[in-house]
């Protein structure tokens, strides 16, 4: 089943995240990630949804039919801006940690918490860097890790994805 | 004398009067309790029920024989929740309807307080939208919102649901708007390209089929289906929803098509080359195998749901819009590339639905010793009646034989559970229907097992003085169940047997304050349904006595294809 970005915009009311949620589960979609904020407009939310579905006309669909939604976007998810928050602990003895900073510096991770047996880095950016930086980290051994929903937006600018992804500092 | 302070309870009254509602349905209890005081002040009629599913049911066959919004209201806890079943099927058969439920105070509620439930969750899957009201001046902007969200689009129940302190709090009322739904903009007219390509397809198509749903009955849209059938020359299918919306003494009208459909009509969508979808859903009792229905047909699809379009089958030419304003639009456009009587006269199309007609009718066989057929019953009272009635329906083998054998000439004339199948629909509805058309006959068809869940408002009938009449067709038991029983399980009879000597009808009737009769004789059917129609001044039921093995046919067994129409059992 392939995935699919939906940007909606929806009243900022009580009850609204519940009946997205509650259209979700009795429709038989299933949520990978969501994410909900404010925007910059009084009584309007942001949901960022991440979903697994053979097709997504039915999705946006019965979405727009919830009264508190005002709009349905789809995202291409290659061409779209796409942000996570992750935060990570790694195993770390002290011996370790020039190089285990270096590694993170690669990926603009910054170092959040440190004990005699770990360094704790968070990171945001796109899923795939995000992955990446995981699969780095692992052969130190990852301790404890928590992923934020992702947030995502349309790209206004013609500007090749690749040229956009953060620069190594 | 005391000055009375205007409170939430006053505001929610003064809304409702704004909305032009002229009868509730309800039941009162704690948390509703202040409410129930300015109903005395106001002209608003309060027919009290004697169960939150029966007033629900009401206000649902109130809405489906007036295209009027129902209003039922009820308590907090065990009053909302015995709405549920009611708020669901009016979300099934797109229903307005406006539920207000009282609640717990504010400050209790998530407390686990006495008669709390969650009733904005519990109504979040079976409402078109639901409102929790925490501030009194809400009020006639929510009551507003909600009858406009209830009656526009696609209608369909939408749920108030008021802690008690915000009923008892002081407020004022001030004019209502329909400023709070940004998102909410239901599409009324097709779009203009898509309407000429519909008529260019159905121009070309040499076997086009009508096949029209409840969105046609809801959009006020009759006479447009009339007038637009007969200028394309099209064959009329009405789903069990649309009983009603085409005269079935029309020479186009095939009648109702799928599961229990007439042969013609579900032969005809087989064999069509463009099916003409006028707010229908393509609900699996129509279709069958989904895979299997209307093989050969382009897909014309007009609703004024934009996600039921594509939801079950692919449309060639979806058109999003009220099915009142697309007709009109398809009619102007056929209009303005010939005349009217130069329709293609597809011959053979006719002539071959003409001979399904012919070779498999819709048959039964009374003997005249009985026992008595509940078709045999449903065509004599139509032949005396006239057919002038507002038939409310259970739901089973007695509502598809009133759909097949009732001839509907005028819509909304027919309220029944389509969707969610309800049993015990038909008492409330007839209720219902009643009280919105006094001077029309209601006449509820009803099976004993259907009679058995909901006959307690046969008192409420009495007491409010809505003269309904009820024909109980007592086959000793839930009949579709034991037919499927009889077909699929070997004719294993599991449960569905219901004693037909309990209760005994006519004295049931009796204590109640309705007049009861027993007919048992197909020669006495006649005597008996004279009799029922010269008491007007009090409810009536009539005990049936049907046969208890007859089986309902035609019929696709579920999931099967619409091309193999079992007309009988000699077909298994």
């Amino acid at each position: 089943m392939s995935q699919h970005t939906l940007s909606v915009i929806v009243e900022d009311k009580p009850g609204v995240l519940a009946r997205v949620s509650a259209m979700f589960s009795n429709r038989g979609f299933n949520i990978h990630s969501l994410a909900v904020g404010p925007t910059h407009v009084d009584g309007r939310s942001h949901i960022t949804l991440v979903v697994d579905a053979p097709e997504l006309e039915q999705v946006k669909k019965q979405l727009h039919k919830l009264v508190n939604v005002i709009k349905v976007q789809e995202l291409d998810t290659s061409g779209a801006l796409q942000s996570e928050v992750m935060i990570a602990r790694v195993s770390c003895e002290p011996a370790d940690r020039g190089q285990l900073a270096d590694t993170a510096a690669l990926f603009n991770a910054r170092m959040i918490d440190l004990s005699p047996v770990s360094m704790t880095f968070e990171i945001s950016g796109p899923p795939n860097q995000l992955a990446s930086f995981v699969d780095h980290m692992k052969p130190y051994g990852i301790m404890d890790l928590v992923k934020s929903g992702r947030v995502a937006m349309k790209r206004l600018s013609d500007i090749s994805p690749a040229v956009m992804v953060p620069q190594v500092r | 004398m005391k000055q009375q302070t205007f409170t939430g309870s006053h505001s929610l009254f003064r809304s409702l009067e704004n909305e032009d509602v002229e009868t509730m349905f309800g039941v009162p209890g704690g948390a509703i309790l202040p409410a129930y005081d300015p109903l005395l002040d106001s002209p608003i009629r309060h027919v009290l029920a004697r169960h939150e599913q029966g007033a629900g049911h009401m206000a649902e066959g109130y809405a489906i024989s007036t295209g009027r919004v129902g209003v039922v209201m009820a308590t907090s806890g065990p009053g909302a929740t015995n709405l549920i079943t009611p708020l669901q099927n009016a979300k099934m058969d797109s229903t307005p309807l406006v539920a207000i439920t009282g609640q717990v105070g504010t400050g209790a509620i998530g407390s686990d307080a006495f008669q709390e439930a969650y009733t904005t969750g519990l109504a979040m899957h079976c409402t078109k939208h639901s409102y929790l009201v925490t501030d009194a001046d809400d009020i006639p902007n929510v009551v507003h919102e909600a009858f406009h969200l209830a009656s526009t689009g696609r209608p369909g129940p939408v749920l108030i649901d008021i802690p008690k302190d915000i009923l008892t709090a002081p407020t004022s009322w001030s004019e209502p708007s329909l400023t709070g739904l940004p998102g909410y903009k239901p599409t009324i007219h097709g779009h203009p390209k898509q309407v000429k390509a519909a008529v260019a397809m159905i121009e070309k198509a040499e076997r086009p089929v009508l096949y029209v749903g409840g969105g046609v009955v809801n959009a006020g849209a009759s006479a447009e289906l009339l007038e637009f059938a007969e200028i394309v020359n099209a064959p009329v299918v009405t789903t069990l929803m649309a009983r009603g919306v085409f005269p079935d003494q029309h020479k186009l009208a095939l009648g109702m098509s799928g599961m229990h459909g007439v042969y013609a009509a579900t032969t005809a969508i087989q064999k069509a080359d463009v099916l003409v979808s006028l707010g229908a859903r393509f609900d699996d009792r129509v279709t069958g195998s989904v895979a299997d229905f209307a093989p050969n047909a382009k897909v014309i699809h007009v609703d004024v749901d934009p996600a039921e379009i594509g939801k079950v089958r692919n449309a060639e030419v979806p058109i999003v819009g009220d099915a009142k304003s697309v007709l009109r639009a398809l009619i102007d456009r056929t209009l303005a590339t010939r005349d009217a009587a130069d329709a293609p006269p597809r011959r053979e199309w006719f002539e071959l639905l003409d001979t399904w007609k012919t070779t498999h009718p819709l048959a039964y066989t009374q003997e005249p010793g009985g026992p008595i057929k509940t078709q045999y019953f449903i065509e004599r009272l139509h032949a005396i009646t006239g057919g002038h009635a507002v038939i409310a329906s259970g739901v089973g083998q007695h509502q598809m034989w009133a759909s097949q054998f009732w001839g509907f000439e005028n819509p909304r004339s027919w309220v029944n559970s389509g969707g969610l199948g309800t049993m015990g629909f038909a008492i409330p509805a007839a209720i219902g229907a009643k009280t919105a058309r006094p001077d029309d006959l209601v006449f509820a068809l009803d099976g004993d097992g259907c009679f058995q869940m909901t006959f307690q408002e046969l008192i409420t009938a009495t007491t409010e003085n809505i003269p309904v009449k009820v024909a109980v067709f007592n086959n000793a038991g839930y009949g579709m169940v034991k037919q499927w029983q009889n077909l699929f399980y070997d004719g294993r009879i599991s449960a569905t047997y219901l004693d037909p000597t309990v209760p005994d009808y006519p004295k049931l009737a009796d204590a109640m304050g309705c007049v009861g009769f027993r007919v048992t004789n197909p020669d006495e059917v006649d005597a008996v349904i004279e009799k029922s129609l010269a008491v007007n001044d009090r409810p009536v039921v009539i005990e049936v006595v049907t046969d208890t093995e007859e089986m309902c046919f035609p019929m696709v067994p579920a999931g099967g294809s619409n091309d193999h129409i079992v007309m009988g059992p000699e077909d298994l």
